[in-house]
């Protein structure tokens, strides 16, 4: 295609007419984490045609060792320049697909994997958008979570050095091209929320993992560390990564209906049930360490019900009101947290969605009373379930999911499990502070 | 620069975007008398004809360009394989040929060879607006000296918008001029890169890009002044 042509000759010009001096490849593992090599502008031709040999035996759920060859073909649509502070050239950056060495898209790779996904939305004729909201804290340290501020919401604290430093991110994250929609100081303290304007799916999960190096380069740069570990203090607010979600035909809001007495049409109205069906299946990867589930429990805005609202935070579905005139109908889920992989959960929460649409799942009554303070009879009356409880449960529940396993795959599917697994059991056999204090002195 | 003379209207899209992607500015014209009036004063910078199709038309546009007191040149043809003949006995009529299908970068090196042969510029090298200036040949931009970080899209969508100033777009418009094929995004996506350019052109210099309220987007002042209707900023 003329247009891939010409893409490869901007990324090949530009890196010599700015004296690029090193291209950073990324990519994702399976647990979400960012990995990054550096080429030089030599190598970036070969490295655009037929990708970069990387050993994958030593990324967290690629391949086994005996086939660990895999390659890193970078995506010339997601090039940027980066500007490292203190370097008077800038550096460049590109999203990597990975392909195993036959030349196939490798399964084990999370941004295939959503691909995968976006695709069968778009035999459908639909794109799927994604505005996230991303908490985090900001600390003294990484060993110790000691807050900047003991401000709150909204709150505008003069000599702030946590606006300084969202200001900071802002303005490097518009230099990369993340436009940012709000930001502002979050309910507990230190705790920071920058919400990030819509895009379409794929661009958003790189967005999100540029997103949290960005927030973390930018505060170790000024001696704090940034966290997006889901439940930091126990007490306080945790941080989630409330997500919206729309699906358009062309220009067309797929979700928006005038004539409804909601203003959502029956695709909106079976994205929802759909999302409701398989929140428990998706939870495992919406929040996927022991520390998410510290997150999910009632009293701090999180939610803990499988449910929807349309003005109340507490429940796990929100279908904001669009205001008048406008055709911006979207759908807010809040579970997930900001430490996901977000090109799986995404993939999950679209599949889910799509599936709602195809099988007619039907849309359970707008749930109107707090469901905290309901007992758990005339929830169970309203049929309203619960969210997985811990990491644990949400495995359980995941091993008999078929959307969990046809979304993600046969690869990951066994990875993610074993994996968390793991993680689950190491929980498990630890002693916790809270065990010592509460019992060590009576029993 | 002049404008390049196009038939037929509305020209085949990969025609429009090879020489939108190449920066050529142009002006489709249905027939020859359009052709006259729509005709520029210091001339047409040169012609692509495509006789796929009308073939019969297109060498009478042909024509009219050359038997004139100052032929227009260069002028290519587009033709199909079954049409080669039609060329014969026409020579004087254009000044090189592409077969269709064509492959973007060879009409591009014709027309730059054409170029180069006729003693004209050799195709827009920059396009400047204020102190923007756009690098065609290095791909680079530049605000006020500043060099601008872009992704290839973003890159392509500021060359078209500088190209066109003061023309509103709608986004399916710049969507098939832009982009020129499916893309992944469908029609919002051009909302996204409007957002993302403004983002990197800067507070002083975002508002070049206006929305047009339930059309498009504008680069530049409307020719009709400034605030033209449903101007948003």
């Amino acid at each position: 295609m003329a247009s891939m042509e010409r893409q490869l000759e901007y990324v090949l010009r530009t890196v010599e007419e700015r004296d690029v001096r090193f291209v950073r490849l990324w990519f994702t593992d399976v647990q979400g984490m960012l990995k990054s090599f550096a080429i030089t502008p030599a190598e970036l031709e070969d490295a655009l045609e037929a990708g970069m040999e990387f050993d994958g035996s030593c990324i967290d759920g690629f391949s086994r060792i005996q086939e660990a060859d895999m390659m890193a073909r970078p995506d010339p649509g997601t090039f940027e320049l980066i500007h490292v502070p203190g370097e008077d050239v800038p550096a460049a950056r590109m999203f990597c697909d990975i392909y195993t060495p036959s030349g196939e898209p490798f399964d084990g790779d999370p941004r295939y994997v959503l691909k995968r996904t976006l695709e069968k939305a778009r035999e459908r004729g639909f794109t799927f958008y994604v505005s996230p909201e991303m908490e985090y804290f900001y600390f003294r340290s990484a060993t110790e979570p000691i807050p900047l501020d003991q401000a709150s919401y909204f709150d505008l604290t003069p000599f702030d050095e946590a606006s300084e430093l969202r200001k900071q991110t802002i303005l490097a994250l518009e230099n990369m091209g993340i436009p940012v929609q709000y930001s502002h100081h979050e309910i507990a303290p230190s705790q920071q929320e920058i919400d990030l304007r819509y895009t379409d799916a794929l661009t958003m999960a790189d967005n999100v993992m540029a997103f949290r190096m960005v927030v973390k380069e930018v505060a170790q740069s000024r001696g704090v560390y940034a966290t997006f570990m889901p439940k930091p203090v126990a007490g306080w607010n945790g941080s989630a990564m409330h997500t919206h979600l729309s699906l358009f035909e062309g220009d067309v809001n797929a979700f928006h209906d005038a004539g409804d007495e909601l203003g959502l049409s029956a695709v909106g109205k079976g994205f929802i049930a759909g999302l409701l069906h398989h929140a428990k299946e998706i939870t495992a990867v919406t929040n996927q360490w022991v520390n998410s589930y510290k997150r999910l429990i009632p009293g701090y805005e999180a939610p803990t019900y499988i449910c929807w609202a349309r003005n109340n935070r507490s429940a796990l579905v929100r279908v904001p009101i669009p205001r008048r005139g406008e055709s911006g109908s979207r759908v807010e889920y809040r579970a997930p947290d900001p430490a996901c992989n977000p090109y799986l959960a995404f993939s999950l929460l679209l599949a889910a969605g799509l599936r709602g649409i195809e099988k007619g799942y039907e849309l359970p009554p707008e749930a109107l009373n707090n469901i905290y303070e309901m007992t758990p009879e005339e929830r169970m009356a309203e049929g309203i379930d619960s969210l997985p409880n811990s990491l644990f449960e949400a495995l359980e529940v995941m091993e008999r999911s078929d959307l969990m396993a046809e979304v993600l795959g046969e690869h990951v599917f066994d990875y993610f499990l074993r994996n968390k697994r793991l993680e689950w059991a190491d929980y498990k056999a630890y002693v916790t502070p809270f065990e010592i204090s509460r019992y060590l002195g009576v029993l | 620069m002049e404008p390049f003379l196009v038939f037929p209207d509305p020209p085949p899209p990969l025609l429009v975007q090879t020489l939108d992607l190449a920066g050529y500015s142009w002006k489709a014209v249905a027939n020859a008398s359009i052709a006259a009036q729509l005709e520029p004063p210091d001339g047409w910078a040169g012609a692509v004809v495509t006789a796929e199709g009308d073939a019969e038309g297109a060498f009478v546009i042909c024509r009219s360009l050359r038997r004139r007191d100052v032929p227009v040149q260069p002028v290519l043809v587009l033709v199909a394989g079954n049409q080669l003949g039609d060329l014969e006995l026409r020579e004087d009529l254009f000044d090189d040929f592409c077969l269709t299908p064509f492959h973007p970068k060879e009409l591009e090196a014709r027309l730059r060879l054409l170029a180069w042969r006729a003693g004209r510029a050799t195709g827009p090298e920059v396009v400047e607006y204020g102190d923007l200036v756009i690098n065609l040949e290095t791909y680079q931009a530049a605000v006020g000296g500043r060099p601008l970080d872009l992704t290839y899209m973003e890159h392509e969508l500021l060359k078209f918008f500088a190209t066109h100033p003061g023309k509103v777009f709608t986004r399916e418009t710049l969507l098939s001029r832009v982009w020129g094929y499916e893309y992944y995004g469908g029609a919002r996506t051009v909302d996204v890169h409007v957002r993302r350019l403004r983002a990197k052109l800067g507070d002083d210099h975002a508002s070049w890009i206006q929305t047009v309220r339930s059309v498009g987007y504008r680069f530049g002042q409307s020719r009709w002044g400034v605030g033209g209707a449903g101007r948003e900023g």
